[in-house]
């Protein structure tokens, strides 16, 4: 019988993470399909209770330290290099979020065992695991077996997070792991923004920018469609890093996860990392002068077309329409 | 401080992308190469230290199409040194460029050991491997990743902040030697004149070393690769920006959004 599918269950701040449920959901389907067993590994500080919401897994591994209070790759990929040396499981599914994301690159290092990153899904045939990677951004995708053992660097949105929420506690472990005496990464704390300028989570439109939107500038055309909307503007990843506005803007794995009734995707790629923050908006519309840009795969609506003839055409007409 | 920034290339993205008669792998011909952006925020990042702190950056990348113009760019920015590292025609998958590298870093002349290396924090293409951590793991250094600020006050450590998620950020402090994978640097990426790049062309070199023989094979097969299947599609709105704007109007008009 193949070893064990693992999860890891990824908890940041006193609570799990919703990609947790959804690689649990995941889980479930390929401990299935190789007829074995779903187990969560949980690893925190005083975060034991934390296991009560894993019952989708049918057992969790425990592992307790102070160096695991906070995300901490180097004491994460010890405890997990640990348990996977003496357990040997199948393959290990880790989310590719900011939280876990060092852990996915350093845990297969350490063990020299084979990772398969930027995983969109993850399948069962033939008594084997098959994976579904992107990569450039989103614009190629790869199809490959997915050796045993393999760290599964899984891209969020796998799954629905709802399909892993399980009631039912399942049994919990409680695992020793003897960790190094000086610990060479050391948390400090955390550093929260000051309260921004606009709550994007709050907003019904947005007028998210990138890359071509070209100059810092032309961010008014965005503005513009905006106040029209009576929305807010927002960016993805290149627009922050330029410091053409400020990180509370940003929409995306490192930033804001959004929800508005209206999303206007003017100039963005829709490579992965943004792609979930925005992907739950009610009704998406994107400009890209790509019409292969992989952002008009999420939209409802497209125009391949270039954002600074048609930003202002749209205002025009909302303001006309509004009169 | 002396610190030394890994760059590689990329595909730009913003092109259209090819796939091989393999079927398994990129059109390398068809592609235009850039640097790998995260790799040009490292660069940044190791410029804002030294400017700060004093000490020396050193820019090395593995040779390949354009990768002179990206090093003599480094120079014009401001490294001490760049370094070019031929490791022959074959690509190399990111794990086998991290364990190559590994061995490749204590046969440069005069570099290691470093206290800082500093890399991207993730390249668009690292399927098999991510080369910060990789790298970390043969050189048995500390790593943290997605960094987005790196303060060195105090001697043999360095106060790193590691970005999460809604714009917080997490202080550590992490033991020198270390290898961190970066995000964004405190500033954009300097711009640096054409002409002063050609300038740097003309009065500085790179520096050639051959790589080892390579050791070490990627783990995984590609099956195949394609251009992604999307489950859902767009429904596109044609016509020039006045007609696609009246459409929208429309479409939002329905729902009550405008």
């Amino acid at each position: 019988m193949a070893g064990n599918v693992w999860v890891l269950a990824e908890q940041w701040r006193g609570r799990l993470s919703d990609v947790t449920f959804e690689l649990l959901a995941l889980g479930r389907e390929l401990a299935t399909g190789l007829g074995t067993r779903l187990e969560a590994v949980l690893l925190g500080k005083d975060a034991g209770g934390l296991a009560a919401g894993l019952g989708a897994a049918d057992g969790v591994l425990y592992v307790e330290h102070p160096t695991l209070a906070e995300p901490n790759p180097e004491a994460q990929c010890h405890a997990l290099a640990t348990l996977v040396e003496a357990r040997k499981p199948h393959a290990l599914l880790l989310p590719l979020s900011n939280v876990s994301a060092d852990v996915v690159g350093l845990l297969p290092a350490r063990l020299k065992i084979p990772l398969v990153n930027f995983c969109r899904d993850v399948t069962v045939a033939d008594g084997q695991l098959q994976a579904r990677a992107v990569l450039y951004g989103g614009k190629l995708e790869v199809t490959l077996a997915v050796p045993s053992p393999a760290v599964v660097g899984v891209l969020p949105g796998s799954r629905p997070a709802s399909e892993g929420r399980k009631d039912g506690a399942p049994a919990v472990e409680d695992v020793k792991v003897t960790f190094p005496a000086e610990a060479r990464v050391r948390f400090e704390q955390y550093i929260d923004p000051a309260p921004g300028d606009v709550d994007l989570t709050q907003q019904a439109a947005l007028v998210s920018v990138g890359r071509g939107i070209q100059t810092k500038d032309n961010i008014e055309l965005a503005e513009e469609l905006a106040q029209a909307l009576g929305g807010a503007v927002s960016a993805s990843r290149p627009v922050i890093d330029q410091g053409w506005l400020p990180l509370t803007r940003q929409v995306g794995k490192s930033g804001a996860t959004v929800k508005p009734k209206l999303y206007v995707a003017a100039g963005i790629s829709g490579a992965p990392e943004h792609v979930e923050g925005m992907k739950g908006a009610e009704l998406i519309i994107a400009i890209n002068t790509d019409p292969q840009a992989p952002i008009f795969a999420v939209a409802h609506y497209g125009i391949v077309g270039d954002v600074l003839e048609v930003l202002p055409a749209l205002t025009e007409a909302v303001k006309a329409k509004k009169g | 401080m002396n610190i030394v920034v890994l760059m590689k290339m990329v595909p730009d993205i913003v092109e259209e992308l090819e796939i091989a008669p393999d079927g398994k792998s990129l059109d390398l011909e068809a592609i235009r190469p850039i640097v790998s952006e995260r790799d040009d925020h490292a660069l940044e990042q190791a410029l804002l230290l030294k400017e700060r702190s004093g000490g020396s950056v050193t820019a090395l990348a593995f040779e390949s199409r354009d990768v002179d113009e990206v090093l003599f760019t480094a120079l014009a920015k401001g490294v001490d040194r760049a370094v070019k590292v031929s490791a022959g025609e074959e690509p190399l998958s990111t794990a086998e460029a991290a364990a190559l590298m590994a061995r490749v870093l204590p046969g440069v002349p005069n570099l290691m050991p470093a206290d800082l290396i500093l890399t991207g924090c993730q390249g668009i293409d690292d399927l098999d491997g991510v080369i910060a951590p990789c790298l970390a793991e043969h050189l048995r250094t500390p790593y943290l990743g997605i960094i987005t600020g790196i303060e060195t006050k105090e001697a043999g450590h360095a106060t790193v902040y590691k970005e999460f998620a809604g714009g917080s950020r997490g202080q550590y402090v992490i033991c020198l030697p270390a290898v961190l994978g970066v995000q964004a640097a405190e500033k954009p990426p300097r711009y640096v004149p054409v002409a002063k790049v050609r300038a740097v062309m003309k009065s500085r070199t790179i520096e050639c070393v051959a790589a080892p023989a390579k050791e070490e094979a990627s783990q995984l097969a590609i099956g195949a690769m394609t251009k992604p299947q999307a489950a859902g599609r767009a429904e596109m709105l044609e016509g020039d920006p006045t007609a696609v704007a009246a459409k929208v109007v429309e479409i939002l008009s329905a729902r009550g959004l405008a």
